[in-house]
């Protein structure tokens, strides 16, 4: 079982349990994290489940899709070179022990 | 593909051969005016008959579970659009106005139509629409607060939309009256052939007429959503030809929806006070209790599919080419899904409500929606000590969606 670790603006971590194949938000939805709205469900619409990757995990996502890129230059909190939707990072088992930050704010 | 919980499978049966599918029959009319004035208790027959069900009188299936209305939703290629998203199947029946390419469309001609309305309603365009969007939400609670007594249909959940949607499409001032009546004449005709629909669709001349001359690139205003779409054709991304049905998705589908949405919202803190007074101390809840609002009332309740295959959900067969009605607002209250459904509870986590659908058809306008509900509901808890329902509450009748027709408040304020 794969785990993810969300570190808050503040510094406070916590690590999750995640279901192989969930997407990083659809787990931090389930344990009920602040941070991650989700506004669209997982539906790759609203970029409010926006995360910065971790830079020593960054190149092992799989690469994001147009529509992903587009949506990032609408988040509230400002875009940076690792920004992601967490929606869009299914977790498995190469993904263990992955770390996300999450960003001030998602509206 | 699989849902939370549901299943949709291959259909194991010999081809040829009818199984007894056990499917629920169920003496329900969700397009009874009786049920429109409290469609709970039906929901809740729906869910309980089992997970699919039977309506014979329309030889149509339904979902209301949440699992399998997300599941449906979420297999477009097995519950297929084009073959339009009301009762009336257009492999059989002329539609009654020419076909929808984003709302009547599957993958992949879809996913181009798609692309385009998500660039001209997206994150980074709702950004810059917020300054002015605010400071209109402002202005409107200003003047009700100075009012005192109003009915909040017609005078803030209707208003307050009108005076920023049709400026946001580029829209000319003159007709925009026939804005509410073409939508409800849209949301109407999904239905099988009964008064509501036959009557919307009698009246219609005028308002088709407007919204046809509406959608053309000369009468959009630069700037506006409308000139977006168009400006699209130029770069080839879809047909000039294809730009007008695009513009009329947004006048179809982007107001009444939005004004149900806020309606709803205004109704769940005129009669849940606590909640408003939950909601004043923490303004800045105001985008998850407009959702809330979404989840509880539901304002599309419902879309069909058509089934593309024989399929099995949750152990149930149907044929190919059938209809299946989803009803949204009964998975939004499911309680298999859902702590307390019937409570509407402003902290809730609502993420994965299908109020504004699921999967590739979800409402391409949901933040719009959401902007629009935000800065109203904000505005309100800064300027609004308590809204107090005095008058009789009338429910507006439609074929689709849900709200009111008249809600007679009295506010003060803060």
């Amino acid at each position: 079982m794969p785990a993810v670790t969300f570190i808050h603006p503040d510094g406070k971590q916590e690590s999750l349990d995640c279901h192989g194949g969930e997407s990083a938000m659809q787990a931090a939805t389930r344990h009920g994290l602040d941070g991650i709205v989700a506004e669209c469900g997982g539906n790759a619409m609203c970029a409010t489940c926006h995360v910065y990757v971790d830079e020593s995990w960054i190149g092992r996502l799989a690469p994001m899709s147009a529509d992903e890129d587009a949506l990032l230059d609408g988040t509230a909190a400002e875009r940076l070179s690792n920004s992601r939707l967490s929606c869009q990072i299914k977790l498995a088992d190469h993904l263990d022990g992955l770390v996300l930050r999450l960003p001030d704010k998602q509206i | 593909m699989t849902g939370p919980g549901a299943t949709l499978g291959q259909s194991s049966k010999p081809d040829g051969v009818e199984a007894i599918s056990g499917i629920p029959v169920v003496d329900v009319d969700p397009f009874a005016i009786e049920f429109f004035e409290n469609p709970h208790p039906s929901h809740e027959v729906l869910r309980e008959a089992g997970p699919v069900v039977r309506f014979e009188e329309w030889n149509a299936y339904g979902v209301a579970r949440y699992a399998e209305v997300y599941a449906v939703l979420n297999d477009p290629a097995t519950f297929c659009s084009s073959r339009g998203v009301g009762l009336s199947d257009f492999a059989k029946e002329k539609p009654w106005r020419p076909q929808s390419i984003i709302l009547e469309a599957d993958p992949p001609a879809h996913t181009r139509t798609r692309a385009v309305l998500n660039r001209v309603l997206s994150p980074a365009i709702m950004k810059q629409l917020r300054e002015d969007f605010s400071v209109a939400a402002e202005k409107k609670a200003d003047e009700l607060v100075a009012r005192g007594s109003f009915d909040a249909i017609a005078e803030l959940a209707e208003a307050y939309p009108l005076s920023v949607f049709p400026d946001a499409m580029g829209l000319k001032q003159e007709g925009r009256e026939n804005l509410l009546p073409y939508a409800g004449l849209v949301f109407n005709a999904f239905s099988p052939p009964n008064k509501l629909r036959q009557d919307s669709l009698e009246r219609s001349a005028p308002h088709q007429a407007y919204v046809a001359e509406q959608c053309q690139r000369e009468n959009l205003a630069p700037g506006g959503f409308g000139a977006c779409i168009h400006a699209q054709a130029d770069t080839g991304q879809i047909t000039p030809a294809e730009a007008p049905l695009l513009v009329r998705s947004l006048l179809s589908a982007g107001l009444d929806t939005t004004v149900n949405g806020i309606g709803a919202a205004i109704y769940c803190m005129a009669r849940f006070p606590e909640q408003w007074a939950r909601f004043r101390n923490e303004p800045s809840l105001a985008r998850n209790a407009f959702e809330e609002a979404i989840r509880f009332e539901s304002p599309v309740q419902t879309f069909f599919r058509t089934t593309t295959r024989d399929v099995d959900i949750s152990g149930f067969r149907i044929g190919e080419g059938e209809k299946v009605l989803m009803f949204l607002g009964a998975a939004n209250r499911d309680p298999r899904r859902w702590q307390n459904p019937d409570s509407y509870d402003i902290k809730r986590q609502t993420s994965g409500h299908v109020g504004f659908g699921s999967g590739i058809h979800m409402c391409v306008g949901q933040l719009l929606a959401r902007l629009e509900g935000e800065v109203m509901l904000s505005a309100l808890a800064r300027k609004v000590a308590t809204i107090e329902i005095t008058g009789p509450v009338k429910r507006r009748y439609n074929n689709t969606l849900r709200g009111l027709d008249s809600l007679p408040v009295t506010i003060t304020p803060a």
